[in-house]
């Protein structure tokens, strides 16, 4: 177990300078989890987190072994984590909007959250990332980052105008829920982003091999009489991005990756010292194809459910590195655009509020520890998205959760925080919940 | 007002054609320029005309259109006492489905003695010039080598700043489809300028950096210094596909203006082959800044420059002729 040593000193000299805003808050009393650190640090009454304003001022085993300030507000944590907010470097608002989006997002644990750029209008121009700034800020919820479009009206066929996009604050560049179909108009997005060192982000399904399919192609999409995507749809772009991230020297991330053979070509790439990383979402660790039942349509998502050896193959690679992230790919959707026959209803399943519990399943059986686990959903995003957040530094944001890893709870879709209740993971028992939500240093959730 | 003298004999460039400026050497370079300096002083006097081509045809064969280069490329051999006729092939020949050598062939049975060709294809001039008796001036092929316009640019330099050596020079803009680029790196290679180019990485040929330049993307960082800020036009018509996402955005990061050439010398000259896209590539008040844009001079420069060319190639014709 890591420790890490900060001095009362500093947190008396941070004492006196003037509160920005409001009393400062001391968590004492919890197991602190600071995966920038790499700390883990068994709960004390006499450590925790001091934040003051919209800063962490102070945090470690022993902060209060003095004294705890005394306009401090002091929450007792009762030996539950800290941590980090969640930072999810993949949400769509949708319809549901930025109240059920924040709601949803901070009963999660979720403080950071990127949101993808098929909005309407598309987020493809400067005042676009600056409205959607300006809305979630009003909210006051979760703070929300937003992706740009790599091209034009995500229309695969003209880059957009990445500088700009990221000047007025868009994270990093990705055409949503569509792949960047073409080898030129892909290989001009890795170039062009690079010139900024900018991020793109693919969506990878070569889509005239996932033609019109439903699910996962195999024996039971073949059952069920559903047509299949194959996998291969997925391993095809992951290369061919693979070879173009290489020819450009651009910066290629690949979203909720769900198959071995894109993993082993993103296991290759990264040994090669490529700059490749990738992510996965809670469906494709914690669910198969067998999920889709009797035509489930919450069990729907983009790319679909896999075969359980892929499901094996991708916690395989969260435990060996290879998978940077998990994000929550959380995509609302009305009930009247999942009440439909299979084949028609609507990809994607809400995420934000399971993201925690189910990723924890990664924990308790083994595949990771606690703090790994708590990095995969904070840390690693925050710095693939250069977000100042998932760490519990002296100066970093005060964006924390307390969590107790060990709670057991039910999914209960009718009971979720979003408007949208299509959750794959509705009915499944769970184990860990979020108690405590903080952001910039005021208390968004309680459980 | 007073004639100027003749001047000696050409006898400095041993070349038969001139295809591009790799493979020259520094004296040749030299050579070149001291030759057009006094064609600069010549061409500002009233009597304008000299009898180095006298007899002799050239030929300005152009399969892409060029009112600025052709101009001046007739011009030369005109003030030289040459016979000059333009042949447009874009609309007419081509389209009758005559091959580029076809048309050699059928020039060379004219029996020109120079021809100046510009062609889209990179390598079209050097095909020409193995099937012709005659002398080739590459004006221009694809994005490959423009020697005339770096041979000007050069000329335009060292009028202003006395030398070429040591010089820190910035080309900037669509290196990716420029013959200028490409021609001007290997003269101020050759003649010991260092040369940094600037362009967005979808602009920039891959391995460019092999040619001995240093590599930006951001203008500010390679501006820094410079004593010499080229720009250079978006070719957007040989774009297949889209390279950056819009002019304005273009502008933005890669546009000079004010702000970005504050990082340059504080007299650092402004250069552009022209035609120039205002307020693209470069913002028209710098374009048109006097203290420091040579633009205009570079179109003047062009001039001397191709009689010194076309002198030195029909001096080596006479050679070869056994005539001289």
């Amino acid at each position: 177990m890591n420790s890490r040593s900060i001095t009362l000193d500093a947190l008396t000299e941070r004492s006196e300078t003037p509160t920005p805003t409001g009393r400062p808050l001391a968590f004492v009393n919890a197991r602190i989890l600071d995966p920038a650190s790499g700390a883990d640090i068994p709960a004390d009454p006499k450590g925790g987190v001091l934040c003051r304003g919209e800063t962490i001022i102070a945090a470690g085993g022993d902060i209060f072994a003095a004294s705890i300030p005394d306009d401090a507000q002091v929450i007792d944590c009762a030996g539950h984590c800290l941590a980090p907010g969640l930072v999810d470097m993949r949400i769509q608002i949708r319809g549901a909007g930025f109240l059920s989006t924040g709601n949803a997002a901070v009963a999660g644990g979720v403080t950071s959250a990127a949101c993808l750029p098929n909005t309407d209008p598309v987020i493809d121009d400067m005042s676009v990332v600056e409205f959607i700034a300006r809305r979630a800020r009003k909210v006051g919820l979760v703070k929300v980052y937003t992706y740009g479009a790599a091209t034009k009206g995500l229309e695969g066929r003209e880059i957009a105008e990445m500088g700009m996009l990221a000047e007025a604050g868009a994270v990093a560049f990705s055409d949503a829920v569509k792949v960047i179909a073409d080898a030129q108009v892909m290989r001009q997005a890795l170039s062009y982003a690079a010139t900024f060192g900018l991020l793109v982000v693919q969506h990878p399904e070569e889509e005239s091999l996932a033609g019109d399919g439903v699910m996962n192609e195999g024996e039971t999409a073949s059952r069920l009489g559903l047509s299949g995507i194959p996998r291969e749809a997925e391993a095809i772009i992951v290369e061919r991005d693979i070879r173009l991230a290489e020819l450009t020297g651009g910066r290629v991330h690949f979203a909720h990756i769900s198959t071995a053979a894109a993993l082993d070509a993103i296991r290759r790439a990264k040994a090669r010292g490529l700059a490749v990383t990738c992510d996965t979402a809670p469906p494709y660790f914690a669910l198969n194809e067998t999920a889709v039942g009797d035509y489930r349509t919450f069990a729907k998502v983009s790319p679909p459910l896999r075969a359980e050896d892929d499901r094996a193959a991708v916690i395989a690679a969260i435990a060996d590195g290879t998978i940077d992230a998990i994000a929550s790919d959380h995509s609302p959707h009305s009930e009247d655009a999942k009440r439909l026959p299979f084949a028609q209803a609507a990809f994607g399943g809400v995420g934000l509020e399971t993201l925690l519990a189910v990723s924890l399943e990664l924990y308790h059986n083994g595949h990771l520890d606690l703090l790994s686990c708590i990095e995969k959903l904070s840390l690693s995003p925050a710095r693939l998205l250069g977000l100042n957040a998932g760490a519990l530094t002296a100066g970093a944001p005060a964006d924390l959760i307390v969590f107790d890893p060990e709670q057991g709870w039910k999914v209960d879709a009718d009971t979720l925080n979003s408007k949208s209740k299509n959750s794959p993971f509705d009915g499944r028992p769970v184990q860990g919940r979020v108690l405590t939500t903080v952001v910039d240093g005021r208390i968004v959730f309680r459980a | 007002m007073k004639k100027a003298e003749t001047p000696p004999p050409f006898i400095a460039f041993p070349h038969r054609h001139l295809l591009g400026i790799e493979g020259l050497s520094p004296p040749e370079i030299t050579a070149l320029l001291d030759r057009s300096e006094i064609y600069v002083e010549q061409n500002r006097e009233a009597d304008k005309k000299r009898a180095r081509l006298v007899g002799r045809t050239v030929i300005n064969l152009f399969f892409e259109s060029s009112t600025r280069t052709r101009t001046s490329f007739e011009l030369a051999a005109q003030r030289l006492g040459g016979d000059v006729i333009n042949m447009s092939v874009m609309t007419s020949s081509v389209k009758k489905g005559e091959t580029l050598i076809d048309t050699a062939m059928t020039l060379n049975a004219m029996h020109p003695d120079v021809l100046v060709v510009r062609h889209g294809d990179s390598g079209a001039t050097q095909l020409l010039s193995e099937k012709v008796n005659c002398a080739v001036i590459n004006a221009g092929d694809g994005s490959h080598e423009h020697p005339t316009q770096a041979l000007l640019d050069a000329l335009t330099i060292r009028r202003r700043l006395g030398r070429l050596q040591g010089l820190q020079v910035a080309i900037c803009g669509d290196i990716l489809h420029s013959r200028v680029a490409r021609s001007n790196i290997h003269l101020l290679g050759t003649m010991g300028a260092r040369v940094r180019l600037i362009a967005p990485k979808s602009l920039l040929p891959c391995g460019i950096e092999r040619m001995g330049v240093e590599v930006f993307h951001d203008m500010k960082d390679g501006l820094k210094d410079c004593d010499i800020v080229m720009m250079l036009r978006l070719q957007s018509e040989r774009m297949r596909g889209n390279f950056f996402p819009s002019t304005r955005e273009y502008f933005r990061f890669f546009g000079l203006d004010y702000d970005k050439l504050a990082n340059a010398k504080p007299d650092a000259l402004i250069m552009h082959p022209g035609p120039m896209n205002r307020g693209v590539e470069i913002d028209s008040e710098v374009a048109d800044d006097i203290g420091r844009s040579v633009i205009r001079e570079q179109v003047e420069m062009g001039v001397a420059v191709r009689m010194a060319c076309l002198e030195a190639l029909s001096v080596n014709l006479a050679k070869a002729e056994g005539r001289a």
